[in-house]
């Protein structure tokens, strides 16, 4: 093993790599280009990744290195299906981040840029760790670049909205740490390759096998639950969110709501669930009834928000509380479901985020009451918005929908009330969506808004591009469901 | 060898093409190129529908299946269409009608730029293929595409003129209304995928199927449907949005929100229609929802004074009768009534467009009077859509009428009695609207009565169209007590409802009861209709205020204040309880709090490193003895 270089390995030590020659870039223009030109080589290798089919290592394109003397953790990372789908989600995300935000210019480009490049890597880590250290390791690589992306280039508040996030996170965080170390301490030993062995192992086999009592994993669960549930965020543990998103730069904002949210739902698939079965069975109740809750008073919120920001903060807390539900919900559809939607939210959220920051940029101003009649000035930038919008929705043939199907229907198999009750949040979606539509798009020009111009070439080019995969993903969506088939079938094994 | 039925995909797809055309080259297009494109795919998938038509009238049903859509597990859901009897007569009634409401609009919208021009008819294609979707779809879920994508379209269409935030208000609260109508839907396709593991039409309507459903499944199924029939087909409670959607293009009202689009719920029903029947609880609630939507609207339509909202008010008064019909088991005189209705009320809308649009944008009634001195085809046309609508034999709301009443007394003369009473206000309010137009004196400005002149061919042709379908539409059900095997619609549906049909008692009614049946209804009908001609004809604008009863009914019997009231507030208040105090102060307030508790130990603590070395010492001492005492005692 390790013979030959892995598709995991290249896709986090490119984005490594790239980040610390940005960092010694001298001019902007040529930090801003080496990250686009490395994001997309990176786009090209995770899309190669994808179809992918090794004979040897059908499930997981893996490699495994190991340290002699050391106290049971390797280089251990791999590829599954759903390591596969993130991994391409976020390696699709960045070039489109780069383009979007091509004409903005930040105030010391090159740290900017490497930053931005250092988080990629981490978010690669993280979605092929097969070693608890190591995913400890690369989730933590992927949140402090952000913490200081938010404090130097974010908004007025920025201090107090990254202090929150980073307290939230941080607790998150050391939370799992300690389980983590516990797990470990719970683990049969190993023998390595060369003879080394050792009392216990961070693989993540072992950690699977770790023999834990039900109590033991009755506390386990929540150190790790409540880390993963503050990246999502679930309710109650969200407060965070709209405030890191209202102040962060716009960039990193698309990366926090497009990517690293999913770190939390990622996180319960490939480690908290497997390690924890019967505590996964025992709470299950508890985090869906939290995750409704979520759903439903996220979206009242987003219908009274005036700031455009947390109205989208808030409907993806909502929509990322059904996709917390129908994990637990633990059946194939349902965790089918929320593979696709984990994808197609992404797509959406960052093309609402393009639109929004557009808008902001050119009038000055997030207040949706402060906004009238835009399209009257951007025609194309609303039919833009208003297709993402509605795919935000889930509106049939858009690639919300068959995400949304499915959860729902998986959900309802679980449990018809929770179904019953999450659904009235497709028409709180409704209602919050078309009020914003119409009051920042519809009616008569406003003089805030006279200075909005219509797209030029990056966004339409990237809108277009979003807007694209919205349909093709909409009308045929199996093919991501057959990329994370046999993931999902093995996750769903593990509980029953 | 394939079916030739195969290339029904082209169907839905031409009008698709047409909207992309037509939405991607609105910059460039000319009015002309875009009208033309926009009715040309409709007239195209008209002339396919016909041809289907003919293949299944020979026999020939197929389901087609394309591609798998959605494949997990043992959930298997193709993107298939079923052609059968009840999906071909769909689709010539959408492509049909629609195609000259697609005509009348060239003429009607030349007003607008020609990039509105090239939106509109985008729109109304896109519409067109959400509609055609919702029909062919082999299964529920493909049927639920079309079902979001014709709300959309109506959202889209009802606020096309954007800038006006009433409007827009309409729109919202069409496509708000009818998702309250998808959730119940949505939740009837879960339950049986849950139960049965399939959508599919023809697997869940197997005899397999239906022994894993228990009556609870059947009646919970059903009753969620319903309750998605109810939004887009505008029943209590989820009718207030249509009387809304009169604020689109008068085209648009007459197609989506009278011709076809509003017939989506019933036609569902009927494509269930076995579920529906073993389900009595159901049939009971949808024929009491049916009737009081019947009456409820009818009150409401006798009091109004804007054109369109009259018509409005009765289309949701006849889509009651038809969930009358179908609660009682008259699924074929549903349909019937579906087919009837479109073209009356298609042409209706369009005669009221085609007034509309002479008197210079003006809606109100009360400002009309004597227009049938100056638009002598609009009025025609427009008397036989009224007649054709109250019932007077031998136009064709008479027919379809007259089966859904029979059927009705059959079941319970109770309900029998009251469809009449409402008969009898659909023909007073419809002629109310008619002596109000076209007869008396006109009472508009002088500017409008200089402005007057009849439509030109546009839209004039497609009302004479719609006349002769109107009055000779019923011929094809022509009940057996006037002529044996005149049925032929019944005849042509027999195998869509044959399950039903199979399971159910008929109650035969004797001949001599139907004629009584017949002739008090058309009687009825008749005297509404000449009292209310008598009474308008002459009518003269007043100024009074009205009071109590006729009040309640101008005012719509204050339902909208009333969800107002009971929903939209308290939703608005719980939301801002949510964001202000729950959020704020209770989530927020907490983790400041602990931060702040942080910050306030610390400061506290800070005495301990007060830099000075005796007060270390001193701890340092301290902190020794503590440990010599713990380890004394332990």
């Amino acid at each position: 093993m390790g013979s030959y270089i892995t598709f995991p390995e290249l896709l986090i030590w490119l984005p490594l790599l790239a980040g610390i020659l940005c960092f010694f870039t001298k001019r902007e223009q040529s930090a801003k280009s080496m990250a686009l030109i490395f994001s997309l080589i990176i786009l090209g290798i995770s899309a190669a990744s994808l179809f992918y089919t090794g004979t040897k290592y059908a499930t997981w394109n893996s490699v495994n290195y190991f340290y002699p003397n050391n106290i049971g953790n390797t280089f251990f990372v791999g590829l599954d299906g759903t390591g596969r789908l993130l991994s391409f989600l976020t390696a699709l995300a960045f070039p489109i981040i780069f383009i979007a935000g091509y004409k903005t210019s930040y105030k010391s480009a090159s740290s900017f840029y490497g930053l931005m490049l250092l988080t990629q890597s981490g978010l690669m880590g993280v979605f092929c760790s097969m070693d608890a250290l190591l995913f400890y390791f690369f989730w933590e690589l992927a949140l402090i670049p952000v913490y200081f992306l938010c404090s130097k280039w974010g908004g007025e508040k920025r201090i107090q909205a990254t202090f929150k996030f980073f307290v939230y996170t941080f607790t998150g965080s050391l939370l799992m740490l300690i389980g983590i170390i516990y797990v470990y301490l719970h683990t049969s030993g190993r023998i390595f390759e060369d003879g080394t062995q050792v009392a216990h192992s961070f693989a993540l086999n072992s950690f699977y096998n770790a023999s834990l009592t039900a109590s033991e994993q009755n506390w386990l669960f929540w150190l790790f639950f409540i880390a993963f549930a503050v990246k999502m965020p679930v309710f109650p543990f969200h407060t965070w969110q709209p405030d890191t998103y209202d102040q962060s730069p716009t960039s990193v904002t698309m990366v926090l709501s497009g990517i690293m949210v999913k770190m939390g739902l990622f996180g319960v698939m490939r480690w908290l669930i497997p390690l924890f079965p019967l505590a996964t069975v025992k709470f299950s109740h508890v985090v869906m009834v939290l995750s409704i809750i979520g759903i439903i008073y996220a979206s009242c919120i987003a219908i009274v928000q005036d700031n455009i920001k947390k109205l989208v903060a808030y409907s993806s807390i909502a929509h990322i509380g059904l996709m917390c539900a129908a994990i637990f919900a633990m059946n194939q559809v349902s965790v089918q479901g929320v593979m696709l939607q984990m994808f197609n939210h992404g797509i959406n959220i960052i093309g609402l985020w393009i639109v929004i920051d557009l808008l902001e940029k050119q009038t000055g101003v997030k207040q949706i009451s402060k906004l009238a009649g835009v399209a009257n000035k951007a025609p194309v930038l609303t039919i833009m918005f208003v297709i993402i919008a509605l795919a935000n929705i889930a509106l049939p043939l858009t690639n919300a929908f068959a995400g949304e199907f499915l959860m729902f229907s998986g959900l309802y198999k679980f449990n018809i009330w929770y179904a019953a009750v999450a659904g009235i949040g497709i028409i709180l979606a409704a209602v919050y969506t078309l009020n914003m539509i119409q009051k920042v798009f519809y009616g008569n020009t406003n003089t805030v808004v006279d200075a909005v111009k219509d797209i030029s070439w990056n966004e339409k080019f990237i809108l277009a591009l979003i807007v694209c995969l919205i349909f093709i993903i909409g009308i045929y969506p199996q093919p991501v469901i057959d990329l994370t088939k046999e993931a999902v079938t093995v996750l769903v094994g593990k509980i029953k | 060898m394939s079916n030739v039925l195969q290339i029904a995909w082209l169907i839905p797809i031409l009008p698709l093409i047409g909207f992309i055309i037509n939405g991607a080259g609105r910059n460039v297009l000319s009015k002309g190129i875009s009208g033309f494109i926009g009715s040309a795919v409709v007239f195209a998938s008209f002339l396919l529908s016909i041809y289907v038509f003919i293949q299944v009238k020979n026999g020939n049903t197929h389901v087609a299946h394309y591609f798998n859509f959605i494949n997990v597990d043992s959930l298997k859901i193709g993107f298939d269409f079923k052609l059968d009897q009840l999906s071909s007569l769909f689709l010539l009634i959408i492509t049909g009608v629609g195609f000259l409401i697609h005509v009348y609009s060239t003429s009607y919208m030349h007003e607008e730029s020609s990039k509105d021009f090239a939106k509109y008819f985008s729109y109304l294609n896109l519409f067109v293929f959400s509609m055609l979707l919702l029909v062919m779809g082999a299964n529920y879920v493909i049927m639920f595409i079309g079902w979001e994508g014709v709300g959309l379209c109506s959202y889209l269409l009802i606020g096309y003129w954007f800038k006006n935030n009433d409007y827009t208000d309409a729109a919202k609260k069409a496509f708000i209304m009818n998702r309250i109508g998808d959730l119940g839907f949505l939740l009837a396709v879960f339950w049986l995928i849950a139960k049965v593991g399939t959508v599919s039409f023809d697997e869940v309507f197997s005899a397999a199927s239906l022994a894993k459903l228990s009556t609870t499944d059947i009646t919970g199924i059903t009753l969620l449907l319903f309750v998605g029939a109810t939004g887009k087909s505008a029943q209590i409670p989820l009718y207030t949005w249509l009387p809304d959607a009169m604020a689109g293009p008068t085209p648009v009202s007459a197609l989506i929100h009278a011709a076809t689009m509003v017939t989506a719920g019933i036609y569902m029903i009927a494509r269930s229609n076995i579920l529906y029947t073993m389900a009595p609880v159901t049939q009971c609630v949808v024929a009491i929802v049916g009737l009081a939507t019947a009456v409820l609207a009818a009150t409401i339509a006798l009091k109004q004074n804007d054109i369109k909202k009259v018509l409005a008010y009765s289309t949701v008064s006849q889509l009651g009768y038809m969930f009358l019909g179908l609660g009682v088991g008259a699924y074929t005189g549903a349909v019937f009534h579906v087919m009837t209705h479109a073209f009356f009320k298609a042409l209706l809308f369009l005669g009221a467009g085609s007034v509309i649009h002479a008197m210079g944008g003006e809606q109100d009634m009360r400002n009309m009077g004597g227009l049938k001195k100056y638009m002598n085809t609009t009025h025609l046309t427009f008397l036989l859509g009224c007649l054709a609508i109250a019932g007077m034999p031998p136009f064709s709301g008479f027919f379809s009428k007259d089966e859904i009443l029979a059927a009705a007394y059959a079941n319970n003369p109770v309900l029998w009695g009251i469809g009449v009473i409402t008969a009898m206000m659909t023909a007073f309010y419809m002629f109310r609207l008619y002596a109000m137009t076209f007869t008396g004196k006109f009472r508009g400005t002088h500017e409008q009565e200089h402005h007057l002149h009849e439509s030109p061919a546009a839209i004039t042709i497609p009302l004479i169209i719609l006349a002769l379908l109107a009055v000779f539409g019923g011929l094809v059900g022509i009940p057996e007590v006037f002529m044996h095997g005149g049925h032929k619609l019944e005849a042509f549906l027999e195998p869509v409802f044959a399950q039903s049909n199979a399971i159910t008692i008929k109650h035969e009614l004797s001949h001599s009861t139907e004629y009584m049946l017949m002739t008090v209804s058309v009687a009825g009908a008749l005297i509404a209709l000449l009292y209310a001609w008598n009474k308008f004809s002459k009518y003269e604008k007043t100024e009074t205020a009205s009071s109590g009863f006729a009040k309640l009914l101008e005012n719509k019997w204050y339902v909208d204040e009333i969800y107002n009231a009971i929903i939209v507030q308290p939703l608005k208040s719980l939301s801002a309880f949510f964001n202000e105090v729950v959020e704020k102060k209770g989530i927020d307030g907490l983790v400041n709090g602990t931060g702040k508790a942080v910050n306030y130990g610390s400061r506290q603590l800070r005495w301990l490193q007060s830099g000075q070395v005796g007060a270390y010492v001193l701890l340092m001492v301290l902190g020794i003895l503590v440990l010599f005492i713990i380890q004394l005692f332990l």
